[in-house]
């Protein structure tokens, strides 16, 4: 209860504020970047700010849900972090380069 | 026995289907055995079926075999009929006969020819098609087999149609026959609209009452639809003014010639106006147009014979000549004479055309008759095949063509047709001047291609022609001799079958018989020409080079060897105007506004194809845009 506590003495704006913050570095992060790896951690970045952001909800309404969705984002990333890798293995093995525009083969 | 009728066109209906679609993955044999072997049970068939009608005819001459019904629109109510008489009969005879004959004899010509199966497909599809045309009982069948047999000889014209110019040729017989076919079928309208039927005895009995001939004038439509079924029957059997496909249908495979001059396609036109005579006997102006204009053909023919080199092409203006005494024969009301000539024709011009096509392989494809002569040392049967069949095309006393052409032209004569019969006569003098001429200089006289220079500037391939060392080799095969053996035996003795017509087509009349010497007059003149043909080209071959070269003769040499020029004033006529006009018609409104629609596809797939860069980046930035454009949207509602 003293944890709760805690962290509903900072301001919901400020929590969604950071959240946004953070989503917005990893957007631009996965827009400017062209090595892969750090696209899939540009992408980390941004899940978790969406998991921040249920977080934050979730302790303003004192309401479980938020931090279950936490949980699913964590796994979620999980699952994208190792398919990412996979493909980053792939990609290495296919264009020798991380560089993500060289695998610009399907243009229309 | 009679309810074995279908299978006479059922056959090779099968047969075609059954090549058509295995293509070039049979073997040749098998090929042959589904070929030759569904004609075969045709004729077989027609044996069996003739047998039974002749020894129990059927009431009234006639008997009609209804398979179903065909369609049914309003009070049109055409039905899958066939009608047998002697008529039918005798064609049927014919076709499938002397094409059963033609088949054997193109399994031999055309064995290592890589469309094989192919050839063989189109020929039963041929053969079919002509039996639905004779075994139709309404009008509305006919026309079907005769479409069907425009399609198969297109197919086969063009068989070979690597080489560009048998394309145009079988589009030329398709086109041209199509300009005749129309005329058929608007007066296949007008039938229709007149009685309510297209079938033909209904029609024989209609028409008469409804358009009787008053004062020897027939009434209006019945002249005209005459006439429109005579425009058909000219485009199909090669008349004037629609003849100048014929010649080049020569493109196709000789065996092709041979059925369409011999068995089918031809003959049709004959046999529609033998069909259809209650309709032409109710216009004296349209029967006298049907003779005219077989007279004026085979004249034409005739002449235009005397001057071609190419084997083929003497024997196809041959049979544009006899035709046109079919057509005479016919025009004159003597029918039976027609279908009797018709009959024997098939024999010997079969005979004839097989014989060439032997002739050409034993010389290595080479049609040009001044690069043979004196081939009867060489392939002494084709030599007596060809002899026997240009002495019965001659008319020769005793063989087949005599009994028939004498009778057209005595009928002619009785008739009171003497114009007609001078041309019909004068016709017989050029038949025996060209016909010989063929065989003078193809059988006798020096072994021309021996001559180094006659090669050369024109030759169109090493395959063409034998070079001046070889020797012509003749076929020993059975394939080979027995279609030959008995089509000579035929074009011998044919004269004496006596078809059993009396009840299908009327017999001419006539109240006085004439002086007994003109039955006899074509034999002296036949001999005549006969004995020119000798004179100019085997004993004394410098009077025709010495008109060769005189200025006004061979003004007229060129004339007669361009087919009167018929080719040239179509082109100016017809083909010239036409295409000028399609040109300019290609760039109209309609097709600019139609061009419309692909170029706005085309643009929008271009610009929907520029998004699609293949970077992921770009992508990236377009859904993240997206996202910011939607809550934009959103929050500012």
């Amino acid at each position: 209860m003293n944890a709760l506590n805690t962290i509903s003495a900072i301001p919901m704006e400020h929590g969604l504020l950071l959240a946004a913050t953070l989503f917005t570095v990893g957007f631009f992060g996965l827009l400017t970047r062209r090595d892969m790896l750090f696209m899939l951690m540009s992408l980390e970045v941004m899940l978790n700010a969406a998991a921040l952001a249920f977080i934050v909800a979730g302790s303003r309404w004192a309401n479980a849900d938020g931090q279950i969705m936490f949980i699913l984002i964590l796994t979620l990333a999980a699952a994208e972090a190792s398919v990412g890798l996979a493909l980053l293995i792939s990609l290495y093995r296919r264009f020798k380069t991380l560089d993500i525009d060289a695998a610009s083969t399907m243009k229309g | 026995m009679l309810n074995l009728l279908p299978l006479t066109f059922a056959a090779p209906l099968l047969g075609f289907i059954l090549l058509a679609f295995s293509r070039s993955r049979i073997s040749e044999n098998l090929a042959t055995v589904i070929g030759v072997g569904s004609v075969g049970i045709s004729a077989l068939t027609t044996l069996l079926v003739g047998f039974d009608f002749l020894s129990n005819p059927p009431e009234g001459g006639s008997a009609v075999i209804t398979l179903w019904q065909w369609m049914s629109v309003g009070s049109f109510k055409p039905s899958f009929a066939l009608h047998l008489d002697a008529l039918s009969l005798t064609m049927l005879g014919v076709i499938t006969g002397v094409g059963f004959f033609i088949h054997l004899f193109a399994s031999w010509y055309m064995r290592g020819d890589a469309g094989f199966a192919r050839f063989f497909s189109y020929m039963n599809l041929f053969v079919a098609s002509m039996l639905f045309l004779v075994l139709g009982d309404n009008l509305l069948f006919l026309y079907f087999g005769w479409e069907g047999v425009g399609l198969a000889s297109y197919l086969l014209i063009g068989f070979w149609y690597h080489d560009a110019a048998n394309g145009a040729a079988a589009r030329k017989a398709f086109v041209i026959t199509r300009v005749g076919d129309t005329f058929m079928a608007i007066a296949l309208f007008i039938l229709f609209r007149e009685f309510g039927t297209l079938n033909i005895q209904e029609l024989a009995v209609l028409a008469p009452a409804a358009w009787p001939v008053v004062n020897g004038v027939g009434a209006t439509m019945a002249t005209v639809t005459a006439l429109l079924l005579l425009g058909g029957a000219v485009g199909k059997s090669a008349q004037l003014p629609l003849q100048t496909w014929l010649p080049d249908a020569m493109a196709g495979p000789t065996p092709v010639s041979a059925l369409i001059h011999a068995a089918t396609m031809v003959t049709a036109g004959v046999y529609l106006i033998a069909r259809t005579h209650a309709i032409f006997d109710l216009s004296p102006f349209a029967l006298q147009c049907v003779g005219t204009i077989g007279a004026l053909t085979l004249l034409m023919a005739g002449f235009i014979a005397v001057m071609q080199t190419d084997i083929k092409k003497i024997l196809a203006y041959s049979t544009m000549s006899q035709i046109g005494y079919m057509f005479l024969a016919e025009g004159v009301g003597a029918y039976q004479p027609a279908v009797f000539h018709l009959m024997t024709h098939a024999f010997f011009k079969a005979l004839l055309f097989l014989s060439s096509g032997s002739v050409i392989l034993a010389m290595h494809h080479e049609q040009n008759i001044f690069r043979m002569g004196n081939l009867r040392k060489h392939i002494p049967f084709i030599y007596w095949c060809m002899l026997i069949g240009t002495l019965a095309l001659c008319a020769f006393p005793l063989t087949s063509g005599f009994f028939s052409k004498d009778a057209i032209l005595h009928e002619a004569y009785l008739g009171g047709h003497y114009e007609l019969w001078i041309a019909g006569l004068f016709g017989a003098f050029l038949t025996g001047v060209y016909s010989f001429r063929l065989i003078f200089i193809v059988f006798f006289g020096a072994e021309r291609w021996r001559k180094a220079e006659l090669h050369g500037h024109d030759d169109h391939g090493a395959h063409h022609g034998l070079s001046p060392k070889d020797e012509p080799h003749g076929a020993k095969t059975l394939d080979h001799h027995i279609p030959l053996a008995v089509l000579l035996v035929m074009a011998l003795i044919g004269g004496f079958i006596h078809l059993p017509l009396d009840g299908v087509l009327p017999a001419a009349e006539h109240a006085e018989h004439g002086p007994a010497w003109i039955a006899y007059l074509p034999i002296p003149v036949s001999f005549a020409g006969i004995f020119v043909s000798w004179f100019l080209f085997l004993k004394r071959p410098d009077i025709p080079a010495a008109l060769a070269s005189g200025s006004v003769t061979k003004l007229i040499g060129q004339f007669w060897k361009s087919a009167f020029g018929f080719d040239w004033l179509y082109d100016k006529l017809f083909v010239k105007p036409f295409v000028w006009a399609a040109n300019i018609n290609k760039n109209d409104i309609a097709d600019w506004v139609i061009g419309l629609i692909p170029l706005t596809l085309r643009g929008a797939n271009s610009l929907a194809a520029a998004t699609q860069t293949g970077n992921l980046r770009w992508y990236a930035f377009a859904a993240g845009a997206g996202a910011v454009g939607l809550i934009a949207a959103i929050a500012l509602h």
